[in-house]
């Protein structure tokens, strides 16, 4: 029996937790700070990413920020289990219902704006703007094995296959987009390729010359060359808008743009002084990062009535429990009392 | 039987020999085409990985913390929440297993209910990994409150290799001859000695194989790790488990929230902006070549230990 060999194993793994040893030596050790805990939605993870690696940078405050999707953020915010969540629509009744219920009161600030953006494949030369009533025609629930042609969506367009890509059925963009074109959260037609990854929707609508799709602006300007941008028009004798970030600021590019928002723990903010701090420091630092990740900053007038309302600690949504599309910010906050 | 005859019969014969002889050759095409397929494939998917990944290859990318500018993000909390986790999935899994094993191996007596053991470890390890996320969820994150820590982490990924370390263990069991166990009760050895002195010792390689094998699966895993609530930006390390005051061990570290490669991977692969997939490229040939790296250690063990082993 080779026992000499044997003997050199329980070697290997001394070495092997040694080395675990040392490495968790040279980190240092914070004390009794609490760490501030966000998760949330995968689209203003970005953002909360980039503010929360320059705040720890600043301030020498720990943030952990997990990605469990508007929804699933909502339920850990509501058991308790994280001080901040990152909305990408506003909490919903049955979340409102569940934090009444765990007894927990929160802060809506919206943070930044989203441009919805509506994409064709670059191919594509019939499209120069769509009406909201043409995208809901094409993605309402009745067009459900339908509508599988551009020309029934629009006789004056051709007889070629339409191919549907749309955000997966857990996010916060496909409530928001739903809400906003076919005018009920939730209600689409479901033969469409959904994906939580919106560059697997890039790529389907690049490869695809009938194809059309919907996805975040970021994903948009990061692709321009691989697709066309579809101007929107809004309602009829509206001129058709193409998202950017000015047409977004001056209200123009409705009804796709929304607010991106974060729901913070009243408690927490007010007793963890931690939170407070993080959540200062966001809203100063806000529209530097926010336009360094591809996202729109609010306006200056939203910026000091976002400022305003996190002063004053109003606890309460400004929604009733549907994501309501078009809503002016500052009148948002008013209704907070 | 005439000459003619005996020659004709010869002539079929050698046909008969030519024909074989081709249907050897053709299979041994076959398995050749079906090797490459395999292997041609790993290879096209590591080089296409490495050269998408190459810019990032250094050690910063080692030292790093997560940052939202991609050419400054690393992998270092990550990295380092995977060998966390791997630890504790080790420390859980390994003992648990390998006793499993022999137990089933050496003690069980055989009947039915062992066989429905036997079944049902078999059938444990085709179970879908996200099946064993959820049930971590339930039991390590709920009902017991580790929390989504590394400690549930790792033994999540733990419960999901037993089955691997208790198949493992048992083949390389099957494979002693009974001849030693023989000869150790003739001499008077119970059979804790046998089982501590002999079929553990001879049966080494093959265990660690299997126990390297399912660790090296469990580093790749990402959904029960996504499901227990693995975090996605964490710029710090879980505190050091050593202390410079006694008793010098420290067990926070186990709480810790944390992420792992393959959700760093997978979070920069949804990014938007082209130069965090160059990141995500780069993880992804690093967590290829620290599981081949795992196999080939495996494979280079169980040579040595075989070569060592002399009946």
């Amino acid at each position: 029996m080779p026992l000499k060999s044997l003997k050199s194993q329980p070697l290997l793994l001394t070495a092997l937790l040694a080395s675990t040893f040392l490495i968790g030596a040279c980190s240092k050790s914070e004390g009794s700070k609490e760490v501030v805990r966000i998760d949330g939605s995968s689209t203003v993870f970005p953002i909360t990413e980039a503010i929360s690696e320059e705040f720890q940078n600043a301030k020498n405050i720990r943030v952990t920020v997990g990605i469990s999707g508007t929804g699933g953020g909502f339920k850990k915010f509501c058991r308790g289990e994280v001080h901040i969540t990152e909305a990408s629509r506003p909490i919903l009744t049955k979340e409102m219902e569940a934090c009444k219920t765990a007894g927990i009161e929160y802060i809506e600030l919206p943070i930044a704006y989203d441009a919805l953006t509506v994409a064709v494949n670059p191919k594509n030369d019939f499209i120069q703007s769509m009406t909201v009533e043409e995208l809901k025609t094409m993605w309402g629930p009745e067009a459900q094995a339908k509508i599988k042609t551009w020309k029934q969506v629009n006789p004056a367009w051709p007889d070629t296959e339409l191919k549907l890509y749309g955000a997966g059925t857990d996010s916060g963009t496909f409530d928001y987009f739903t809400e906003a074109i076919v005018g009920k959260a939730k209600s689409s037609r479901g033969d469409f390729t959904a994906s939580e990854d919106d560059n697997v929707l890039v790529n389907g609508v690049a490869g695809d010359k009938g194809a059309l799709g919907y996805f975040g602006y970021a994903y948009y300007e990061e692709n321009k060359d691989k697709l066309k941008a579809v101007p929107i028009v809004a309602k009829a004798g509206a001129p058709a808008v193409a998202p950017s970030d000015a047409t977004v600021m001056d209200g123009t590019y409705q009804p796709l743009s929304r607010p991106l928002f974060i729901y913070v723990n009243a408690t927490a903010a007010k007793d963890t002084p931690e939170v407070k701090a993080f959540i200062d420091y966001y809203l100063e630092n806000a529209t530097e990062i926010i336009k360094e990740v591809k996202f729109i900053p609010l306006p200056e007038n939203e910026q000091k009535a976002v400022a305003a309302h996190w002063q004053e600690q109003k606890v309460g949504t400004g929604f009733g429990g549907t994501p309501e599309v078009g809503v002016k910010i500052e009148e948002l906050l008013k209704r907070i009392k | 039987m005439t000459q003619a005859s005996v020659l004709k019969n010869l002539d079929e014969v050698r046909a008969m020999i030519k024909r074989h002889k081709l249907n050897d050759y053709i299979f041994a095409i076959v398995g050749l085409i079906a090797l490459m397929i395999g292997l041609l494939t790993l290879l096209t998917l590591f080089i296409d990985l490495v050269m998408d990944g190459f810019e990032r290859f250094s050690l910063e990318f080692l030292t790093n913390y997560p940052s939202r500018r991609a050419v400054n993000a690393g992998l270092l909390s990550a990295w380092v929440g995977s060998l966390l986790v791997m630890v504790v999935t080790f420390l859980s899994a390994v003992p648990m297993g390998v006793a499993a094993g022999i137990y089933l191996e050496e003690y069980a007596p055989k009947n039915w209910f062992s066989d429905l053991i036997e079944i049902n470890v078999t059938n444990l390890a085709g179970v879908p990994s996200i099946v064993y996320g959820l049930l971590a969820l339930g039991l390590f994150v709920y009902i017991l409150d580790l929390g989504q820590s590394i400690l549930t982490a790792g033994l999540t990924l733990g419960l999901l290799i037993l089955p691997v370390v208790i198949v493992a263990t048992r083949e390389a069991i099957r494979g002693i001859p009974v001849a030693i166990r023989e000869a150790a009760y003739a001499v008077g050895a119970t059979k804790w000695q046998v089982v501590s002195q002999h079929v553990i010792h001879y049966s080494f390689g093959g265990i660690l194989t299997g126990v390297i094998i399912g660790m090296a699966r469990a580093l790749g895993e990402t959904a029960p790790v996504i499901t227990i609530g693995a975090l996605t930006f964490i710029a710090f390390l879980p505190p050091s488990p050593v202390t410079t005051e006694p008793p010098f061990l420290n067990f926070e570290w186990l709480s810790s929230g944390f992420t792992v490669l393959p959700i760093q991977m997978f979070n920069w692969l949804s990014r938007p902006d082209h130069a965090f997939h160059v990141n995500a490229a780069a993880t992804g040939a690093l967590i290829i070549v620290v599981t081949l790296l795992m196999n080939g250690t495996a494979i280079w063990l169980r040579y040595r230990i075989r070569k060592n082993i002399k009946w």
